[in-house]
């Protein structure tokens, strides 16, 4: 691998290499995950995979390493992390229009409404939400607002963006659909991705490779085909079959 | 396919003791307009007692809103934030703060005597220092402050909890600094929770009358406030004291119909 970014010598892309206290059991989690790549990170439910993100995200305390490109993050307050975050219930904001829940990012970082709508414009039209656009959350479908917490998310240029259990809020039938647009958005975004969930479908769709999270430790990392082939737990066997 | 809730109608049962009880909060409000003195309503609400009750009504109650609100959102910050925490502070802290609205307001005056009173427990030194709070304007501000602070705490404690904590970690995962945060994402969620919990708060002191009359008294324009005014007539002069509940009544339901309905206690948003 050949360095690049802000840390001369180190490799480009996201590192990973935590203890995330919870009330349980610790989550214990290493890898590395190159830029361009989806990482889907995958285990029964209880396994520490939203844990897992939250600390990545900077949404709860952690000990240990995340780098991106050789740059710490770990000292970083969320705010200040360029991680994005696609959460499993969305959490638009409820009294802002869909039109002003992709601009936050934007109004955060520049100071006004004005400058923040024309920025969201684009990643409106990108995701198909223009038409939508001045409805609030309230009135949205299951996709469409999955669509929102996207853009939302893509709007703040985030280096690396994570998705906590992107189908779970979606009816059974749109999620075939969904999921096929959201790998499309995934492939375009470039930097690393991470993908919690325990569908095998997303797994096959979204993820390049597959991290397996139980009890919260790492049992098993690789493709799908690699985990079908030779399964660390019953779990994994059951998951990859 | 969900069954729908309104395809089933109510039964005989339900739709008569509903309306018996719709009655019975309805009706009296009915004979007290049937029977107010129309024609010399005028007069009456242009005499100087009623005028003098009505300003320090609105006075006394405008304070104890703004008090409530100062001590009152933090209580409820607190309150939310207890959630997480154990259960017994938790429990023991609810239990207080909801004691002054199932305590007879009567009684509440007698605690606020025995705290504040000059020989109270911190009304003796009060007194020292030549502070007396009993029967005076500031007193009754005290008494409306302790039975409405409740209705604003757990208005506002409610709209914090349903205002997901988690929206605020999606906009510290968007970039948001800690006072953005609070100003684009919390405040918004909460003010309807507040402006709730606000209007409650001023019409529960408007209405203040046990504590009140216990702690404060009757002094004319000092803390004789409407309801007081108006049981004092209800005995010399009915024609007043039924003037005065009709402004009771009236400035209650200008401030309840001001408000939009998502404002108002147990409408979803």
């Amino acid at each position: 691998m050949t360095a690049s970014g802000a840390a001369p010598g180190a490799a480009p892309g996201l590192r990973v290499d935590v203890a995330v206290p919870r009330e349980a059991f610790d989550v214990v989690a290493a890898f590395d995950l190159p830029p361009g790549r989806v990482l889907g990170v995958v285990g029964p439910n209880g396994a520490g995979k939203s844990s897992l993100l939250a600390a990545i995200a900077g949404l709860v305390d952690a000990r240990g390493t995340i780098a991106l490109d050789g740059r710490d993050l770990a000292a970083l307050p969320a705010e200040r992390r360029g991680v994005g975050v696609v959460f499993q219930d969305l959490l638009l904001f409820p009294h802002l229009s869909v039109r002003d829940n992709v601009a936050f990012p934007q109004r955060v970082r520049l100071g006004g409404w004005r400058a923040a709508r024309a920025a969201a414009e684009p990643w409106l039209a990108r995701l198909d939400l223009t038409a939508l656009a001045d409805r609030h959350p309230g009135a949205l479908s299951g996709g469409q607002a999955q669509r929102v917490a996207l853009a939302r998310a893509l709007a703040a240029e985030p280096a690396v963006l994570l998705l906590d259990e992107p189908m779970a809020a979606l009816d059974v039938e749109i999620r075939d659909d969904v999921r096929a647009d959201l790998a499309r958005h995934l492939r375009a975004f470039g930097g690393p991705a991470i993908v919690v969930s325990h569908d095998r479908a997303d797994a096959e769709v979204l993820a390049d490779e597959l991290l397996v999270v139980e009890g919260g430790r790492v049992v098993q990392r690789g493709t799908l085909a690699e985990l079908a082939a030779a399964p660390a737990s019953p779990w994994v066997a059951r998951f990859a079959r | 396919m969900r069954a729908s809730a309104s395809r089933r109608r109510p039964g005989a049962a339900v739709l008569v003791l509903a309306g018996v009880g719709l009655a019975l909060l309805v009706l009296p409000l009915v004979a007290l307009v049937v029977r107010a003195p129309w024609g010399e309503l005028p007069a009456l609400l242009a005499s100087e007692a009623v005028l003098q009750a009505l300003a320090l009504s609105l006075g006394t109650a405008a304070v104890s809103t703004v008090a409530c609100l100062v001590l009152g959102i933090p209580l409820a910050v607190l309150l939310a934030h207890a959630e997480h925490g154990a259960a017994v502070p938790r429990r023991l802290l609810r239990a207080a703060i909801t004691i002054p609205m199932v305590l007879p307001p009567v009684i509440g005056g007698i605690a606020l005597l025995l705290l504040l009173g000059r020989r109270g427990l911190l009304g003796q030194w009060l007194a020292e220092v030549g502070i007396a709070l009993p029967f005076t304007t500031p007193a009754v501000v005290i008494a409306q402050t302790f039975v409405a602070m409740p209705f604003l705490v757990f208005a506002v404690e409610g709209a914090l909890r349903s205002a997901d904590r988690r929206s605020e970690a999606a906009a510290d995962s968007l970039g948001a600094s800690r006072a953005q945060v609070f100003r684009l994402v919390t405040l918004p969620l909460v003010a309807p929770g507040v402006a709730a919990g606000a209007v409650l708060c001023f019409t529960r002191a408007l209405g203040e009358f046990g504590a009140t009359i216990t702690f404060a008294g009757s002094f004319p324009g000092v803390t004789r406030t409407l309801p007081i005014a108006s049981y004092l007539a209800m005995n010399s002069d009915p024609d007043t004291a039924i003037a005065l509940a009709l402004v009771l009544l009236a400035v209650s339901l200008v401030v309840l119909l001001a408000l939009r309905d998502r404002w108002l206690p147990g409408v979803a948003r």
